[in-house]
């Protein structure tokens, strides 16, 4: 049972054949199975997904049943939820209740959806393999010396090992997408605004979206349809109607033109990556689908661009960590800003103060046009790269990382080695374009491989359908690591 | 453009500082080496020509959002400050500032 999809379980829970609460059990007592491998979750809330669990079943008996009500859900530690802890990952949010639930989190819970428990992450989501947690490190199920992606590493890992039905993350430079990789399922960035960031512990506030993780493609649109659309609290959020996202899993994208970008095939991609990722666009092909080589110039300018504009967010966005109002304090400080420095430099990890400290730096007098302001410029160049591409074709078509999960530890000694496996990510969130990530194929040494399928500003639906069409012609989304026998 | 020098350990005191940040010796020798090593990748940029070219803030339309001044309830005082490491009678309370 636990290895359903949100669908699925749906059907089942309509049909009477099972209660939500029964589903809950089964989903808890598979966390108690296998959390203890993978180390997924920073809390679980067994007795609220109970509660949750018989709400929902009053529920379907009324005959209410929405298409997540009775679904057990992981969220990345990272979106507020009123009466839960919600801790970043860091020491200095460590014993954090939120007064209030993120708009995403009131969502699923409107529709009946059933909170297992908050999923671990790289502390304040800076990180590609969320080793960065100040918690517990989480394992991929793949293969448990390997890395399961990051930032949102927690909730791909959940999804993957079948400790949850589906799974927000957040994604600022490819945070979704590159664990949903690394785990083999479905990761979904969408259009920034396209959702609610209320009650999202800010990171680089215009990168930062939230977004679903889940086990095929037809989930990914269920969840996207509960959580998307205008939010009057997050004023950047975009005004327009939202579609109903399941329209578009359509079989189907003849005469469709597909974007291969010239400048992601370069040397220090993992061959096998190159392989699968060109096997999987022969079968787009052979779908009816014609390939167009495209260029996107500046994807090499990408990663400098954005490790300047999100440390230079975050060391603002970060400011507000005093240890005033909520959050860990030092003890013992006499006086103000001795309290600020101590709680602060006890408070963040190693990650998380070197990109306070980039951050700061471009942002300071004398330093600011030469980085910020500059970055900012390439950003613009980055964006139009994108917007004259798009005249040439329909989706961009590139692999989501260039290797496959990479083994634990092994590029912890160097930051500027893990902000490069961002390499393929990052220019989608600094375009503010919409992408997806989607399993493809397996290493020899059976890690998953992810197809990032990107698409034009709020056209989500399209790479959905893209993505639906691969994913119901291949039978990657079926497989499932070892761990689940 | 750019930056001649190298960033020397007194400019990372001098940057945790401004970031309220209390620096070990250790962290001090390792952020000098990893932040003079990222910044010099970041040079990159200045092969690009970016004189004319406006900067991106924000990829969605900017404009100020307006509602209306509506009373609502808020957070009430007990909520606002549950979270807080140290309070007294309804307030944060933190160490000496004067």
């Amino acid at each position: 049972m636990y290895r359903l999809t949100i669908h699925e379980l749906h059907e089942r829970l309509k049909g009477k054949e099972v209660t939500a609460q029964e589903a809950t059990r089964v989903l808890l007592k598979r966390i108690q199975e296998v959390d203890p491998k993978i180390k997924a979750y920073l809390t679980v809330t067994e007795q609220e997904a109970m509660d949750e669990a018989k709400e929902a079943d009053r529920r379907i008996a009324a005959g209410k049943a929405a298409p997540l009500t009775g679904v057990a859900l992981a969220i990345k530690d990272n979106m507020c939820t009123q009466g839960i802890k919600t801790t970043c990952a860091s020491k200095i949010l460590e014993h954090f209740i939120p007064p209030y639930d993120a708009t995403v989190v009131k969502r699923l819970k409107d529709e009946g959806g059933v909170l297992l428990g908050k999923a671990n992450m790289d502390e304040f989501a800076m990180g590609s393999s969320t080793e960065n947690s100040r918690f517990t490190v989480t394992h991929n199920p793949w293969n448990l010396d390997t890395i399961p992606g990051g930032s949102s590493g927690g909730s791909a890992a959940a999804v993957a090992a079948d400790a949850c039905i589906a799974a927000l993350g957040s994604d600022t430079g490819g945070s979704i997408r590159q664990p949903a990789a690394c785990c083999g399922v479905v990761g979904m960035k969408p259009t920034y605004g396209r959702i609610s960031r209320y009650g999202l512990v800010a990171f680089g506030s215009s990168l930062d979206q939230i977004g679903p993780i889940t086990k095929d493609v037809e989930d990914c649109a269920i969840l996207l349809n509960a959580i998307a659309g205008h939010d009057p609290l997050d004023s950047t959020s975009i005004d327009l109607p939202i579609p109903d996202y399941r329209t578009a899993l359509v079989k189907d994208v003849k005469g469709w033109t597909l974007g291969v970008p010239q400048e992601f095939f370069v040397e220090g991609m993992d061959p096998q990556v190159e392989e699968q990722v060109g096997q999987a666009i022969r079968v787009l092909e052979g779908l009816g689908a014609t390939v167009n080589e495209i260029s996107l110039p500046h994807t090499g300018y990408a990663v400098a661009t954005y490790y300047i504009i999100c440390t230079a967010e975050a060391s603002s966005n970060l400011a507000r960590y005093d240890g005033v109002k909520y959050g860990f304090r030092a003890p013992g400080s006499k006086e103000l800003m001795e309290m600020y420095q101590e709680t602060r430099s006890e408070g963040f990890g190693p990650e998380v103060k070197r990109r306070i400290m980039l951050g700061t730096y471009v942002l300071s007098s004398g330093y600011y046009d030469a980085y910020y302001r500059k970055a900012s410029q390439v950003r613009t160049l980055i964006k139009e790269d994108f917007e004259k591409a798009f005249a040439e074709c329909d989706v961009i078509i590139t692999p989501t990382s260039p290797t496959p999960a990479f083994h634990l530890g092994e590029k912890m000694e160097d930051p500027l080695q893990m902000y490069l496996s961002d390499i393929f990510t990052i220019s989608v969130n600094l375009a503010g374009v919409p992408a997806i990530s989607i399993p493809c194929g397996f290493s020899k040494e059976g890690l998953p491989i992810g197809l990032q399928i990107i698409g034009r500003h709020c056209e989500e639906e399209r790479i959905i359908q893209a993505a639906y069409t691969f994913e119901q012609s291949t039978d990657h989304h079926f497989k499932r690591p070892e761990l689940s026998e | 453009m750019g930056r001649g020098t190298k960033i020397e350990r007194g400019e990372v005191e001098h940057v945790a500082r401004l970031a309220r940040l209390k620096l070990s010796e250790e962290e001090k020798g390792l952020f000098t080496d990893h932040l003079n090593s990222i910044l010099d990748y970041m040079e990159k940029l200045n092969e690009l020509d970016t004189g004319a070219i406006e900067p991106t803030f924000h990829v969605v339309s900017h404009q100020n959002v307006m509602r209306e001044d509506e009373v609502k309830e808020s957070q009430p005082q007990e909520a606002a400050l549950e979270n807080a490491p140290d309070k007294a009678q309804g307030c944060f309370r933190v160490p000496k500032i004067i």
